[in-house]
């Protein structure tokens, strides 16, 4: 089908699909007039039945905490996914590409000093995910992009350690498969799966929320890993098979 | 006014999916994908706003107090996960693609035969 075809095709069928969309809201309730009974509901019993005053980390770890596991393993195929497509099937030996270091010593200090904040506005989204606006999915993007950054501005040798397979599986196994275990810790002690279990402690501090504590930084861990391991897996594809590496590098 | 958050949600659809149909580049098309998605949390986040509601997160407000949906939110937070997965593969597919028929134009992959 050529260009112009696709187009001629593609501006009626899209104008039916916004009519459509515009006949399936004009049906809703005008924006800001919201009917719930959910949001209200839970707005109003998380607080005092699980003492964390983030109802959204609430929800997202215990009133559908077994959605939040799927969603988990969502982003954990997502990485077995990426690791197989780019899997060479031939193993070669292959070297890191010489890469330029960043010539500026200024770009390179504000590097280094965002690398830092970045990890601790990462920790501090993550650990007081459920008190204040964060969480664990939040909190763990960051730490992976802070991570990252110190690829950018520091050198290949500063970031191995964060792409090495044998340290971040098992790390990735951890935070995905704590999560399950703290389900199943509640199966084994006779309640349904993923009950909450710790006590629930004081109300508005990083004492809280009993099990939601432990599945937040079971996530923010799996995240951070995921990430850190979908990086790996594209940063390989810069690298250049030994043989066809040019003299210089 | 008061559907507006809607209609940008449809403008925000309608315009990734043009992008994707005419894109010549799949990682253009990635991102006009997620853009499509975004379309997504516009709808659930405006679905769930409750007039001069604040964020349903009650450290340093009374508790009881007008506040939107965390359930839509919890949605948009699946909904974004959701998404980085998605673009994962996509762009895992873009570079095999690029190494298999040397072009990520999508035209151009049509005519690589397997």
């Amino acid at each position: 089908m050529s260009r112009r075809v696709r187009i001629a095709v593609l501006v009626p069928a899209l104008a039916g699909l916004g009519a459509l969309f515009a006949w399936a809201v004009a049906g809703l309730p005008a924006f800001g007039d919201y009917r719930g009974p959910y949001g209200y509901v839970l707005n109003r019993i998380v607080v005092p039945l699980r003492h964390t005053t983030n109802v959204v980390m609430g929800t997202t770890f215990d009133v559908r905490g077994v959605d939040t596991m799927g969603e988990e393993f969502i982003l954990y195929a997502a990485v077995v996914g990426v690791t197989l497509l780019l899997r060479d099937e031939v193993s070669t030996r292959r070297v890191e590409r010489h890469t330029r270091r960043l010539r500026s010593d200024a770009t390179r200090l504000v590097g280094v000093l965002m690398v830092g904040g970045g990890l601790l506005v990462g920790l501090w989204l993550a650990a007081f995910g459920y008190v204040t606006p964060g969480g664990g999915f939040q909190g763990g993007v960051v730490l992976a992009g802070a991570l990252l950054l110190l690829y950018v501005v520091g050198s290949h040798r500063d970031y191995r350690v964060f792409r090495d397979e044998h340290f971040l599986d098992p790390l990735e196994g951890l935070g995905a498969g704590g999560y399950v275990m703290v389900g199943l810790a509640a199966l084994a002690s006779g309640t349904p799966f993923l009950t909450n279990l710790f006590g629930l402690g004081t109300t508005g501090t990083l004492a809280s929320g009993g099990s939601i504590a432990v599945l937040n930084w079971a996530s923010a861990l799996a995240v951070t890993v995921a990430m850190l391991l979908l990086f790996a897996e594209f940063l390989k594809t810069y690298e250049t098979p030994l043989e066809q590496d040019d003299p210089g590098s | 006014m008061s559907y507006l958050p809607y209609a940008v949600a449809a403008w925000i659809c309608v315009v990734g999916l043009f992008g994707v149909a005419t894109s010549r580049n799949l990682i253009h098309l990635a991102i006009c994908l997620t853009v499509t998605q975004s379309s997504s949390y516009v709808l659930l986040l405006s679905v769930g706003y409750v007039k001069h509601g604040g964020a349903p997160i009650f450290k340093g407000t009374k508790p009881g107090s007008t506040a939107v949906d965390p359930v839509v939110q919890a949605l948009t937070l699946t909904d974004v996960v959701v998404s980085v997965a998605v673009v994962a593969l996509i762009l895992a597919l873009a570079l095999d693609a690029h190494r298999l028929a040397g072009t990520i134009d999508p035209d151009g992959l049509a005519d690589v035969q397997g």
